[in-house]
């Protein structure tokens, strides 16, 4: 699946205008606890979240991810998006709750990490 | 690489927003250097999590790296509050974080048990009132 593909299912607005979209995500992980995504190791994976800080673009450097997913409409704050662009991310927001957004990926085919 | 590259980082405490800094330079270094991206991926998380443990719970500390042919060694030290029960702190869930750390998204008591799972050795130390060491070894190789 692309980063357009999941913009386009979740129905989400980019918010990183000049990211790669065409860039494949093969696992998908959804939390709002850090450390629970520090614990999954993933492949080109993308991170479901409602934290709304930093430290969400730092894990998903630490993880090598490419795309950050905002729910339940939150807003990015600065300087969220400057950071992810700076790290070749795509950052989304969409309107859908957490459940709703990582089932309509499961879906679609996209599936989760594993522990090391 | 003959001679180990030595780094040095001071995490400073209660900065939550600069914590990351020292793994993500880490994180370059070792890409740059050419070491395996799965390794240097587990060396990040670790010492991601080290790194924010040395924010949030022991103001701040100091991380000495040591990069050889082998491996990387990762050595956080910091004069903190210490650690009373090492073996209940390693427990996966077992958190003694703040309400406030929670809602910033840590203190899930995945950081200890995180650093040991990415990491080939770890060790800890701590004395109550006096502070924790942690060395954390992985192969490169």
């Amino acid at each position: 699946m692309t980063i357009a593909q999941v913009m386009e299912i979740l129905n989400a607005r980019l918010y990183t205008p000049d990211a790669d979209l065409s860039r494949q995500v093969h696992t998908a992980c959804g939390s709002d606890m850090m450390s629970d995504v520090l614990a999954y190791v993933k492949d080109q994976a993308v991170l479901l979240t409602g934290l709304n800080n930093p430290q969400v673009v730092r894990t998903a450097e630490m993880m090598d991810m490419v795309c950050i997913v905002f729910v339940r409409g939150k807003q990015p704050q600065p300087p969220i998006p400057e950071m992810a662009a700076a790290r070749d991310m795509a950052v989304l927001s969409t309107d859908l709750p957490m459940f709703a957004a990582c089932g309509r990926l499961y879906e679609q085919g996209l599936r989760g990490g594993e522990m090391p | 690489m003959s001679e180990p590259i030595r780094l040095q980082y001071t995490v400073p405490g209660d900065d939550f927003a600069r914590a990351g800094e020292a793994s993500a330079d880490l994180k370059s270094t070792l890409k740059r250097l050419g070491l395996p991206a799965a390794a240097v991926r587990r060396i990040a998380i670790a010492l991601y999590e080290g790194e924010i443990n040395l924010a949030i719970h022991a103001g701040g500390g100091q991380i000495d790296v040591s990069i050889d042919d082998d491996a990387v060694e990762m050595v956080l030290s910091d004069q903190g509050p210490g650690i009373p029960d090492i073996e209940l702190a390693m427990s996966e869930g077992f958190s003694t974080a703040s309400a406030q750390v929670r809602s910033l998204g840590f203190g899930a008591g995945m950081g200890l048990p995180n650093m040991k799972r990415y990491t080939d050795e770890f060790a800890i130390r701590s004395t109550v009132g006096l502070g924790t060491t942690i060395t954390m070894r992985v192969k490169v190789s």
